[in-house]
């Protein structure tokens, strides 16, 4: 990787500010602290999606991740617990037998990926990429580009009415 | 080394089963759905430096974004029912809501 002289450097910080974060989320006692530090992971991996020459999918990452689901998600953390009971708001379960789990998937998934001779071709110089992603979009893509549109309008109406007030007084 | 397509496939394993983690021990349901967003974005993660380093199209671009999208409809949802799950419970410990149960 001869493109960039300081790109291990920026690919090592935002590694690690990913995993730790994603640790933060895992590990973390409060679900409030679990929520921000879901912010750290998202960030860092954006950081790397800019580091894979993926610069449309970064800031799609920063608009509807942190923009969007991460507010969301906020919202529903200070409407659900009780700020009395904080401690408890986030209790785990079961780590030992999951940490088994956790190292059985874990020692199986890097085997794989230390023995794996992948197919390598010349990496892509970091260029825009929003040619070629709409052209994917209305050409290759488009009937998943329509489906998405389905789910999304699906998800809105779902989203509606599990949320909305019973109206109990009005038949039908 | 120079960092290359492993180093990027390790971050996507560690935020995995970190991901993993969460959803398996977590009894809070926002908790669940935290370790959900995790599994999401470390299936990016592959997406991506597989499409820059194995592939060299914009494919796992496209990918990418709808990965995005079905966790942008996936969050709206969950944290509708877990509000409901809320106003019926006054808890959302998913231990708790066992009405089902046989």
């Amino acid at each position: 990787m001869s493109d960039f002289s300081f790109f291990p450097i920026v690919f090592y910080l935002l590694a690690a500010v990913t995993v730790a974060s994603a640790a933060g989320v895992a590990f973390s006692n409060n679900i409030v602290y679990s929520a921000f530090a879901l912010m750290g992971t998202l960030l860092g991996a954006a950081g790397l999606f800019v580091l894979l020459a993926a610069d449309f999918v970064a800031v799609i990452q920063v608009l509807i991740y942190v923009g969007g689901i991460l507010v969301l998600t906020l919202f529903a953390v200070m409407l659900t617990h009780r700020v009395a009971d904080v401690r408890v708001s986030n209790r785990a379960l079961g780590r030992w037998s999951t940490l088994l789990v956790i190292a059985a998937v874990g020692a199986m998934m890097g085997r794989a990926l230390a023995i794996t001779t992948w197919h390598q071709v010349d990496p892509l110089v970091p260029t825009p990429t929003t040619y070629g992603i709409g052209d994917g979009l209305l050409t290759s893509y488009v009937l998943p580009f329509e489906l998405a549109s389905v789910v999304l309008l699906a998800a809105l109406i779902g989203a509606v009415v599990l949320s909305r007030k019973e109206l109990k007084d009005e038949p039908g | 080394m120079s960092v290359g397509l492993t180093h990027f496939l390790a971050v996507s394993l560690l935020v995995f089963l970190l991901g993993l983690y969460c959803v398996l021990t977590r009894r809070n349901a926002i908790g669940i759905l935290m370790g959900v967003e995790l599994i999401l974005n470390s299936a990016n993660i592959n997406y991506l430096a597989f499409a820059r380093y194995s592939a060299g199209g914009y494919d796992g671009q496209v990918f990418a974004l709808f990965v995005i999208m079905l966790a942008a409809a996936e969050a709206a949802i969950g944290l509708a029912i877990v509000l409901g799950i809320y106003q019926t419970f006054h808890t959302i410990d998913v231990e708790a809501t066992e009405t089902l149960r046989g």
